[in-house]
């Protein structure tokens, strides 16, 4: 399992209220819905976002409501992955249950730039910035949780 | 090693007879609830992972809270969609418009949560049940459609924080400055993943209702659970609701947590958080001249009956200042019915107020008083995020209802001291 993609990069405390804000709510089409995905934070996201896109923040990223409609929203909008310094808890457990990968980093949130190129190796733990080439080890999810993500998400884990 | 409250309801419903932080483990669960927002995801899961039967009829809410009476033709179809499912498989406790109210101030009312059980539900605001000893924590909707079919969760078990509580708060203080002040001290990440577990010879000033909106608010330190250790209080509120057996704990006396907190209750002042995190927080005394557009009081934080009356106190003769909206939302039919019955609903409404049928509706930016750019509101909510209440150059600021009222009164950020009153016993509604 590999990702590739560029980088978009916000701060800390990115809630899910501006990852897809509530109005929004009443939609249950993803794709319709993910048009609106982190518009309350950066406007140029939708129309930059390619398939593959790498999503890099702070501290507390997807804090705030249960609302799993970020997570996929932000998988819908095409995004392989999340690096982050740390994750709200609801965010982290909704991110393994959909199957939106998501690796906590803090040398890699804090060496990788915007707009780079950044590579993500899920089974070697590895975070390569190809745009400056310096490589990052993040830890393995537990062997619970790797169940959950090898298997397709949550409902088909306890199937 | 001693076990916390939340680690003992853990291993209780884990068949076990201890647990350790940082393990993973299955647990049996009492309650799975779900909104007119998140169970319509749900039922979306649930359904293409092909389940066709439910763990419980009983053990099962759909509460239709978010943006009821429905505001627009999508949402009244997510109603739809949950009404549809409810039926097919007999969901006793489906809450529509008429039945419904908020439903953190709703299932504890109907005592459909009680001490000791493990709730969870897809509304991150779930952590409110914690307030009757219970571990009681959001997920998200997958988490709820499993929960549904199996009636089991899993769970990395929480390390804590402890709260030791001691001295008697002010008047016009109340279990909302409490937590705001808490919330200022640790941080919007300051709990993340963990429990924040209240104790102390303090808590015997904290009403339910108090308490209810305190551990509401675990999770904007990012919490994954609040809880309060059970007393007096706490059974006197649940005699008559809770009509089943339950077994609540105490955390041993070697438990072991992250941090120990004493928070002396005498010492905390009518605090408000500016935007736009609940951690910007400071003493109202200090707010500075932050004049409003709208004053919102309700949700599933301060919608309940005390919160109201303290509201009535203040707004008791006055008026609301020109220029602002002053939208009062009691939280569920009882409370609407019981503020009737005082007398505190004539008081809104003479001091110029609109009231509400129960709704979260402005809390997220729903309905019922979303906000134009520039706009500010004090609100007695939980969250102060960009956009949260509309325009996402509208401002939030959070404050507990009296300090909300008399912001309404003197159309900026307040106190009841600022628009003349000195000791709260000597008012009455």
């Amino acid at each position: 399992m590999k990702a590739k993609g560029t980088v978009f990069k916000y701060g800390d405390n990115v809630d899910t209220d501006v990852i897809i804000p509530a109005r929004y709510l009443n939609i249950t089409d993803m794709n319709e819905l993910s048009a609106h995905c982190m518009e309350d934070i950066d406007k140029e996201f939708r129309g930059k976002v390619q398939q593959g896109d790498i999503m890099v923040a702070g501290n507390n990223f997807g804090c705030g409501s249960s609302r799993e409609h970020a997570p996929a929203t932000i998988k819908a909008s095409g995004i392989s992955c999340v690096i982050a310094n740390s994750f709200a808890r609801i965010f982290y457990r909704n991110s393994i249950n959909i199957g939106l990968a998501i690796i906590e980093c803090p040398e890699a949130v804090a060496a990788i730039s915007a707009g780079d190129v950044v590579s993500v190796d899920f089974i070697k733990g590895e975070i390569v910035d190809e745009t400056t080439g310096q490589t990052f080890k993040a830890d393995p999810f537990p062997p619970f949780l790797q169940d959950i993500i090898d298997k397709g998400g949550l409902l088909k884990a306890i199937k | 090693m001693g076990m916390t409250m939340t680690q003992k309801i853990i291993a209780a419903h884990g068949g076990r007879e201890s647990v350790k932080a940082g393990e993973l483990i299955r647990v049996d669960l009492d309650f799975v609830l779900g909104n007119d927002v998140t169970a319509p995801v749900a039922i979306n899961e649930f359904q293409k992972a092909g389940f066709d039967s439910i763990f419980s009829k009983e053990k099962i809410a759909f509460v239709m809270d978010h943006f009821t009476p429905a505001k627009d033709i999508n949402s009244a179809t997510l109603v739809k969609k949950s009404k549809e499912f409810a039926e097919k498989y007999g969901i006793v406790n489906f809450f529509d418009v008429g039945k419904v109210g908020v439903e953190h101030a709703l299932l504890p009312e109907q005592g459909l949560v009680g001490p000791g059980e493990i709730i969870i539900g897809a509304d991150s605001h779930t952590c409110t049940y914690g307030a009757l000893g219970a571990f009681s924590t959001g997920v998200g909707s997958t988490d709820m459609a499993a929960g549904m079919y199996s009636g089991q969760a899993w769970f990395k078990v929480p390390s804590a924080i402890k709260f030791e509580l001691v001295g008697k708060p002010n008047p016009f203080v109340s279990g909302k400055d409490v937590i705001l002040t808490i919330i200022g001290m640790i941080g919007v990440e300051g709990a993340r993943y963990k429990s924040m577990e209240f104790m102390g010879e303090g808590l015997k000033y904290l009403s339910m209702d108090d308490r209810l909106c305190m551990a509401n608010m675990a999770i904007e330190a990012g919490g994954k659970n609040g809880i309060f250790e059970v007393d007096e209080v706490t059974l006197k509120y649940v005699e008559g609701r809770v009509n089943r057996p339950f077994k609540y704990y105490k955390a041993d006396e070697d438990a072991e947590y992250d941090e120990v907190y004493t928070i002396d209750l005498s010492k905390i002042e009518p605090t408000v958080a500016f935007p736009h995190l609940p951690e910007n927080t400071r003493p109202v005394s200090e707010a500075g001249d932050v004049p409003i557009h709208q004053v919102v009081i309700g949700s599933c934080t301060n919608g309940r009956l005390e919160d109201l009356r303290a509201a009535a106190i203040v707004l008791k003769g006055r008026k609301v200042a020109d220029g602002v909206r002053c939208i009062v939302i009691p939280a569920t039919q009882e409370i609407y019915k019981n503020a009737l019955e005082e007398g505190l609903l004539s008081i809104f409404l003479e001091a110029g107020c609109a009231i509400s049928a129960p709704t979260c509706g402005p809390c997220l930016g729903g309905h019922m008083g979303i906000m134009a750019d520039g706009e500010r509101a004090v609100a007695t909510t939980n969250r102060n995020f960009v956009g949260r209440m509309g325009h996402t150059g509208s401002e939030v600021y959070l404050a507990s209802p009296a300090v909300a009222a008399a912001s309404a009164v003197a159309g900026k950020v307040a106190e009841p001291k600022d628009i003349g009153m000195t000791d709260m016993e000597n008012f009455r509604y």
